[in-house]
């Protein structure tokens, strides 16, 4: 794992061949009906949104969604949100809390859509909203980072009580492009960029912006939802300990501890 | 990206804007209609082009000045200051200088004042440091900002101006955002009232966290305010973009903002949507 290093971590999580949110929603829950819709404008497809089961327990299930094929990939916008994307998540949110059902987020998205129509329809007051709606949330959320973790677009369904994230994703305020292009004004120092910016499992894990890496065994998926199944039924059990204040209280205060600073 | 944007829509806006602020001579030129003016005309006047009406970005103590009572405005006791989680080389150095060059000691000042004799929390930004970024000072000191409006029960007000989240920390800069919107939760479940004003340039993560989610959000004429920066857009679109699109009056238009308001009304303005919250 140590001697994998951040940009090759890059290329991984944005590989073609890495499995997308679908293929473990398939694989881990005995049970999954996809709905669609946000009820306002448009069923937007970089999302897949539904209801799950692992035995008699109930999920929620929303989920950024790179497409398989190139096809796929062009419905699905690349797995890059609009508005309606984070709008049909906070329909589901909204639903899982009125019938009490745990909420399981899976992240994977380069970042949200930068378009004309997507700023029109309030991109920033989606993800916001989101957030919003996550952080008051009485039901528990896991969240699980399964590729890349880019941006607000990411962060969006990210305010969980947990946060599990795959070793060989990634998560960060931007994509290393970006973030080379604006700090040094060169997008083409992305290699460099990705090792300064902590954008791996392991790093995250230690500045305590996730709470468990979830090991990838090398070509064994099969082993690899089984984990994450046991890993989902264990802190489903642990979450439903708690009262619905307790809930959003766990949540506010994992947030609330975010970043370090100096007292003077 | 976002600080891209700004550079391409005003070549010249940013070091023309910090001019009037930042002191170095006694004249600016105004970036819309290019009049050369009298640093002082432009500062009695509101931050406003005398000759063309065009709004200049303001330091954080002339907004303080023009929105809250005179001797009422009191800094909450939070004295913090940014880590370095990336390890930046010359980050910390560009901090310091910052602080020197503008008196500010971060992007954000936040504390309680009255406006008109109602008392308040406010946070006010200031584009003069990082363009306003927000790093893990900033989030904390808005995040406190908005447990005292829940804790005094005052209206919270915060004036936004950001490029959005801070590069230079990273994914901290990120949770930030979650950071300041779960305590709007808060402040939504304990009652308390949010008024947000955007001003001119809000983006990135300011606009897709606290800015965008108030009970109210005010902004000023002809604001940029958006996600994504324009460059951003127009390269993945690949095409330029329509006039007037990420104004103020296109978000109004499009249901995202509630009402546009001239600078000099705005301490009024809130008073009166206050009065309505009583």
């Amino acid at each position: 794992m140590s001697t994998t290093t951040a940009w090759e971590k890059v290329e991984i999580a944005r590989s073609s061949t890495r499995k997308t949110s679908l293929d473990y929603i398939e694989n881990i829950f005995d049970e999954f009906i996809e709905l669609h819709g946000d009820r306002n404008y448009r069923d937007d497809k970089a999302m897949v949104c539904g209801l799950a089961k692992i035995g008699d327990q109930n999920y929620t299930i929303i989920a950024e969604q790179k497409g398989r094929t190139t096809k796929e990939n062009i419905e699905r916008n690349f797995g890059m949100p609009n508005p309606e994307s984070y709008r049909k998540a906070i329909r589901f949110m909204s639903q899982a809390e009125k019938f009490g059902r745990p909420v399981i987020t899976f992240i994977d998205t380069k970042g949200a859509y930068p378009g004309i129509g997507a700023e029109e329809r309030g991109q920033g007051e989606a993800i916001a909203s989101s957030m919003l709606k996550m952080a008051g949330l009485k039901v528990p959320i896991i969240s699980i980072v399964i590729g890349e973790g880019s941006s607000g677009g990411a962060l969006a369904i990210g305010v969980g009580n947990k946060i599990l994230m795959l070793e060989n994703a990634i998560y960060s305020i931007l994509s290393p492009e970006g973030y080379a292009s604006i700090l040094w004004k060169d997008s083409s120092r992305a290699k460099e960029a990705a090792e300064k910016m902590k954008l791996t499992a392991k790093d995250l894990y230690d500045l305590k912006v996730i709470d468990k890496i979830i090991k990838e065994p090398k070509d064994d998926f099969e082993k690899l939802v089984k984990n994450l199944k046991k890993e989902i039924t264990t802190i489903t059990k642990e979450l439903s300990e708690l009262s619905e204040e307790e809930i959003v209280e766990q949540r506010y205060q994992k947030f609330r501890q975010m970043g370090e600073y100096i007292e003077k | 990206m976002i600080v891209d944007k700004i550079k391409k829509r005003e070549p010249s806006a940013k070091r023309n804007v910090n001019r009037v602020d930042i002191q170095v001579g006694k004249w600016v030129k105004c970036t819309k209609c290019k009049e050369i003016l009298y640093k002082e005309d432009v500062k009695n006047n509101a931050n406003i082009c005398p000759n063309c009406g065009a709004y200049f970005r303001m330091h954080i103590n002339r907004r303080l000045e023009s929105i809250i009572d005179e001797g009422t405005y009191k800094r909450f006791d939070l004295n913090i200051e940014n880590c370095n989680p990336l390890g930046l080389e010359d980050y910390p150095t560009k901090l310091e200088r910052l602080r020197q060059k503008t008196n500010l000691e971060e992007a954000v000042a936040c504390g309680t004042g009255k406006i008109e004799g109602e008392d308040v929390v406010i946070c006010i930004m200031d584009s003069g440091f990082l363009m306003g970024s927000m790093g893990t000072v900033v989030g904390e000191k808005i995040t406190y900002a908005i447990e005292k409006a829940i804790e005094l029960k005052y209206p919270l007000i915060i004036f936004s101006v950001s490029g959005g989240a801070r590069m230079q920390e990273g994914i901290m800069s990120l949770m930030q955002m979650a950071k300041t919107t779960a305590a709007i939760s808060k402040l939504n479940e304990a009652g308390g009232l949010y008024i947000s004003v955007l001003t001119d340039p809000t983006y990135g993560g300011v606009t897709a966290s606290f800015a965008s989610i108030a009970d109210i959000v005010l902004a000023e004429p002809g604001a940029m305010i958006g996600f994504a920066g324009q460059r951003v857009i127009e390269q993945t679109i690949g095409e330029s973009l329509p006039e007037g699109f990420q104004t103020a009056e296109f978000l109004l238009e499009h249901g995202f903002i509630d009402k546009i308001v001239e600078r000099r009304e705005l301490k009024h303005t809130l008073y009166k949507l206050i009065q309505f919250h009583k």
